[in-house]
């Protein structure tokens, strides 16, 4: 037998997607030895799918995910070439960064990090086994046979898991864009008792910009002032020139197209097996299901600077390459569109994610750690977030500390990674504002308030920004006690700004506070009536007035959050034989035994466990304890 | 542990001659000051010390609802350790459940069932080898909340709160969708069509507030099935006790089995009656259906009237019919008086424990005998009006409340001009709230409404 050639590392990191990028990086810089397996070194940080970072509520994830020191943020900031404030005339709770990024050199800005990040090292190859010895993982071995041992391996394999892309009646064994897929690790994970599913999704073509008639569609800027993503950022730094999206729209025609055409689709053929997501549909879904509506948005969106492709979101789909033709071309602006990429729906693997805890780790595999799409989500941002996670519980776990879970009432994330581990999901997993219960809390502007602490604890947040931080907290609380304490009496002067607002003259005097509550007022516009009031940052001074205006439902959510925490902190013990349970209905015990939930608030959120089973759970527990 | 504070009814919510009224939690003290008006009027019960009884009475407001004497037994000192109250009042549906309105309205939260059997072991008053009862109190008690709350609510109010849901939802998705995708749903003048749409909501709880408050939510009387063979004169003996002289009739429909349910009023008792297809042993597989459903009446009536063709012998069929009913409160009838009888009453009287009387359906022979075994029955309280009716009804309103409570917050929020991301958060409570009476959490329904209703996406 010819020898292989064996390396050991402490951290292995399978995939350089998003979700690979973020757990190296964390592993690395917490100082472990990591090596990231990718089979692709030139696919690094890859926007397979759509030109952007952010959105709804994805925004807040890269703000939580830079707050806690990861770099999808920092990237952006440094590659993005338009960026908007959605819902900016909403409240601050939905308020959501999203940028245009030059692919490319997203891409190449993030490898250029990782290249140059201690610690760490990549290799070319494709990981073909997982290697275990009594429910504890070892190491990895690669398609030429080489073993790499580590005491943590993350998988974050994003799409590529025996991955097909399919249009018409055309269908390759890649992975996205073309690239090699990885057609033997689920094989390896079966071995080791890992439920898979198989899940879709799709994209849109890439069309060329020379071939587009922008007269015939509405022009999108960006904003004029530009916010960033990290909190490290200077905004000053990014205020640059901006490229613009359009916005055209389908037509009947280009519904009749479809339709007409719907038995080639391999969606209703049934040539596609996978799950596909409910909220990026396919056009053809999208005619399908919303047979009303005569016409859908189509946003055209360039893929970078130097490059002529450009995105047609709204637009994806896995009909026949003449059918794209044919449809593309029916909508106004695009009459004489030459594509240059189809395009087409993927199918790969991807596990039930329900068999992993919080934290990342498989329950029944120790040291096995997962994220991103290969755990069910989708998404640039929900991966990244996902892959921080992973990264930073694999390297605590080597490092011997314990693990960390964010919770429901910390963070998107804490959302996002409770809705994969517990609830039953069976397509990918978006991240949506309205899955926050606690959203008013959650806000992208105070992320930094709400994780950057933890991430110093963590070790992944400089002595310099946590310092900066404090001071920060420091100057919010003084402002607020501040105001409440500024009267404001009934002079001329006030009672001019109050009627050039629209609002109510005053009979009696009042507190600055008081007045900030009014909706049609705000701490800024109050600023005349408040000559003592010190210079602060502008982020200092949007807490002062969210805290303020807000006051009343934050205290209700507060509240809330109180009651959610109680029944978080009860935890479970993990050797919990619910058939030594009593009274237990037997739809919650077999639910019970299928999540083993690690607390009493984990249980409660999985559908078929009552109350009453809580309470008979809770009982249980004391009994016990004692 | 610090809980909230929870009170119910801790005796049968029946015409006995004494209720207690159990209020536990931190606020239990303050509460009852709100409430209580002692005697010496300047008594403040928080300062009373403990294990001492005060009379006076309990006020709503103004209004004076009963005479009582007041408990104090401060934790951990008390069933469930914590600070307890326990209102001694008059016995008698109306008054207790008064006592536990304003209760309730002055802060306490109507107890879960088992509840205070629950604080009693989390707080180590009861004995560990006690634990396994408790749990399955707790269990079998919910199980019976939720089956009664739902199964005595009246098939049309299911269905409004049902439409009422269906209403908030759709509007919640409308506005979830457009914060979650700005670019393809507008909100534009949405504020203003949603708030007539509330108001209407709004007239529409109170209304359904109104008709909880007179009890006619909930189907109420003593559940009471027909049982027996095919022709043993069933449905005589329900015309009968539809005659006109005695009966209001209506007809529940809703239900969700084709068994018609019939209401007769008994001299002040309410009885819930059915008629049941015929039981016995057959290979027709429709009537096996019938006969399966027939069972599945009888397995949780409060009363069984079991019908005897007395003019023939007693079969196989008799025999089930006699064993299934053993447990059961029953009352076995011999009918076809009038005609030559085979089955007397001293050969089923050995049959079965249950009293045995003869009747003719035909000629009206015998039902004056029936209604006052029923009656009997009735006021020994051996067959009970249904505890959790009231408590239910009580459950329901609240929920009422707290939903037209939330409802108003959203109307608050739009004269308020908020932004639409706030209407979200009392749509959502409103949501749930209804969704407790009709035994309906939220879980997904969100998500699903916005990707079913609204094309959203990239």
């Amino acid at each position: 037998m010819s020898s292989k050639y064996e390396e050991r590392c402490e951290i292995i990191v399978v995939g350089a997607g998003h979700a690979g990028c973020e757990a190296a990086l964390a592993c690395a810089r917490l100082g472990l030895q990591t090596i990231m397996f990718t089979v692709s070194v030139d696919s690094i940080a890859l926007m397979p799918c759509n030109p952007n970072i952010g959105g709804t509520s994805k925004g807040h994830l890269v703000r939580e995910i830079d707050a806690l020191g990861g770099e999808m943020g920092r990237n952006i900031d440094k590659t993005f070439i338009q960026s908007k404030m959605l819902n900016a005339s909403k409240g601050p709770a939905v308020h959501s960064l999203r940028a245009q990024a030059d692919k490319a050199e997203y891409s190449r800005s993030m490898r250029k990090t990782l290249e140059n990040t201690e610690n760490l090292s990549i290799v070319q190859s494709e990981v073909t086994e997982i290697l275990t010895e009594s429910n504890e993982v070892t190491g990895v071995r690669t398609y030429s046979g080489a073993v790499y041992y580590a005491k943590s391996v993350i998988l974050c394999t994003g799409t590529y898991l025996k991955a097909r892309c399919i249009y018409g009646d055309v269908s390759n064994h890649t992975g996205p864009n073309g690239l090699q897929s990885a057609n033997y690790l689920t094989d390896s994970l079966k071995a080791l008792g890992i439920e898979m599913y198989r899940f879709k999704t799709g994209t849109p073509a890439r069309i060329d910009r020379r071939s587009i008639d922008f007269s015939k569609m509405e022009e999108q800027f960006g904003d004029e002032t530009v916010v960033p993503f990290s909190f490290t950022t200077d905004p000053e730094d990014i205020q640059i020139e901006q490229v613009s999206c359009w916005l055209t729209y389908t037509n009947e025609n280009t519904h009749e197209i479809i339709r007409k055409n719907l038995d080639r689709s391999p969606l209703y053929s049934g040539i596609i097996e996978g799950t596909g997501p409910r909220y990026c549909p396919s056009i053809e879904d999208k005619v399908v299901k919303f047979a009303d509506k005569n016409r859908h948005q189509v946003f055209i969106e360039p893929e970078g600077l130097h490059t002529n492709e450009m995105y047609v979101g709204g637009m994806s789909s896995s009909l026949p390459e003449d059918v794209q033709h044919e449809m593309y071309s029916s909508v106004a602006g695009l009459e004489h569109v030459r594509i240059v990429r189809n395009a087409y729906a993927i199918e790969y693997d991807c596990i039930n994610p329900r068999q992993l805890n919080p934290t990342l780790e498989f329950k029944k595999i120790h040291g096995l750690f997962s994220g991103g799409q290969f755990n069910g989500s989708s998404g640039y941002e929900e991966a990244a977030a996902q892959g921080l996670v992973a990264g930073i519980n694999a390297a605590r776990r080597v490092l011997g500390k314990e693990l960390i879970t964010l919770d429901r009432s910390q963070a998107y994330i804490g959302v996002l990674i409770d809705d994969l581990v517990t609830k039953e999901n069976r397509e990918p997993y978006r991240m949506m504002t309205s899955r926050a219960e606690y959203r008013l809390l959650l806000r992208q502007d105070n992320a930094d308030l709400r994780l950057t602490k933890i991430g110093y604890e963590i070790g992944l947040i400089s002595e310099e920004r946590f310092q900066k931080l404090l001071e920060k907290e420091k100057q919010i609380q003084e402002e607020i006690k501040r105001v409440s304490h500024v009267n404001i009496g009934t002079r001329k002067e006030v009672q001019d700004i109050l009627v050039s607002y629209e609002s109510t003259p005053l009979t009696s005097g009042i507190t600055l506070e008081e007045l900030i509550k009014r909706p049609e007022l705000n701490y800024e516009i109050l600023a005349p009536l408040d000559p003592d009031r010190p210079l602060l940052a502008r982020g200092v001074a949007e807490q002062v007035s969210i805290n303020i205006k807000y006051e009343g439902y934050i205290k209700r959510q507060l509240k809330q959050i109180e009651q959610f925490k109680k029944l978080e902190k009860k935890k479970i013990p993990e050797d919990l034989d619910y058939r030594e349970v009593p009274s237990l209905r037997i739809e919650a015990r077999q639910k019970l035994e299928e999540y083993h939930p690690v607390s009493i608030g984990q249980a409660s959120r999985i559908s078929g466990v009552s109350p009453a089973d809580i309470s008979v759970l809770l009982v249980y527990l004391e009994q016990r304890k004692r | 542990m610090n809980y909230d504070t929870i009170a119910a009814v801790a005796t049968a919510m029946s015409s006995s001659g004494i209720g207690i009224i159990r209020i536990s939690g931190d606020q239990a003290f303050s509460i009852i000051d709100r409430i209580f008006c002692p005697k010496n009027a300047e008594k403040k019960m928080e300062e009373q010390p403990t294990y001492t009884i005060h009379y006076g009475t309990i006020i709503d407001g103004t209004e004076m609802l009963d005479e009582v004497l007041v408990l104090l037994m401060r934790g951990p000192h008390s069933y469930t350790a914590e600070d307890t109250v326990e209102i001694d009042c008059h016995g008698g549906v109306l008054v207790m459940r008064r006592i536990l309105e304003v209760v309730i309205k002055n802060g306490a939260r109507l107890a879960e069932p088992g509840e205070f059997t629950k604080r009693a072991f989390l707080n180590g008053r009861i004995d560990l080898s006690q634990a396994e009862a408790v749990m399955d109190v707790i269990q079998s008690k919910n199980q019976l909340a939720l089956k009664s709350s739902v199964s005595q609510l009246k098939g049309s109010v299911k269905n409004k709160i049902e439409i009422l849901r269906k209403h908030i939802l759709y509007d919640l998705a409308f506005i979830e969708s457009a914060l979650d995708d700005p670019e393809h749903v507008s909100l534009e003048g949405y504020s203003e069509e949603l708030y007539e749409r509330i108001q209407k909501l709004i007239c529409e709880i109170k209304n359904l507030l109104q008709t909880s408050e007179n009890g006619r939510i909930l189907k109420e009387g003593i559940k009471t099935v027909i049982l027996g063979k095919p022709n043993a004169g069933k449905s005589s003996l329900l015309n009968v006790l539809l005659g006109e002289e005695r009966a209001i009739v209506t007809d529940i429909a809703g239900t969700t089995r084709d068994i018609l349910e019939e209401q007769i009023q008994l001299q002040g008792i309410s009885l819930n009656i059915s008629d049941t297809a015929g039981i016995r042993l057959t290979d027709d597989l429709i009537e096996q259906i019938g006969v399966t459903r027939a069972r599945e009446q009888a397995k949780d009536a409060d009363l069984i009237l079991y019908v005897v063709d007395s003019s023939c012998p007693l079969d196989e069929s008799d025999v089930e019919i006699i064993d299934f009913i053993k447990d059961k409160k029953s009352i076995v009838l011999l009918n076809k008086s009038d005609l030559k009888p085979v089955v007397s009453i001293e050969m089923m009287a050995e049959k079965t424990e249950h009293p045995v009387l003869s009747i003719s359906a035909k000629d009206e022979d015998g039902i004056e005998k029936l209604e006052s075994q029923i009656r009997e029955f009735f006021f020994q309280g051996e067959v009970s009006f249904n505890d959790e009716v009231v408590i239910t009804n009580l459950r329901h309103q609240t929920a009422l409340r707290e939903t037209e409570n939330s409802l108003s917050m959203v109307l608050l929020s739009i004269e308020n001009g908020m932004s639409e991301d706030f209407y979200s958060i009392d749509l959502t409570d409103a949501y749930t709230s209804l969704g407790k009476i009709i035994g309906e959490e939220m879980g997904e329904d969100l998500v699903n409404e916005i990707f079913s209703k609204f094309c959203v996406g990239k």
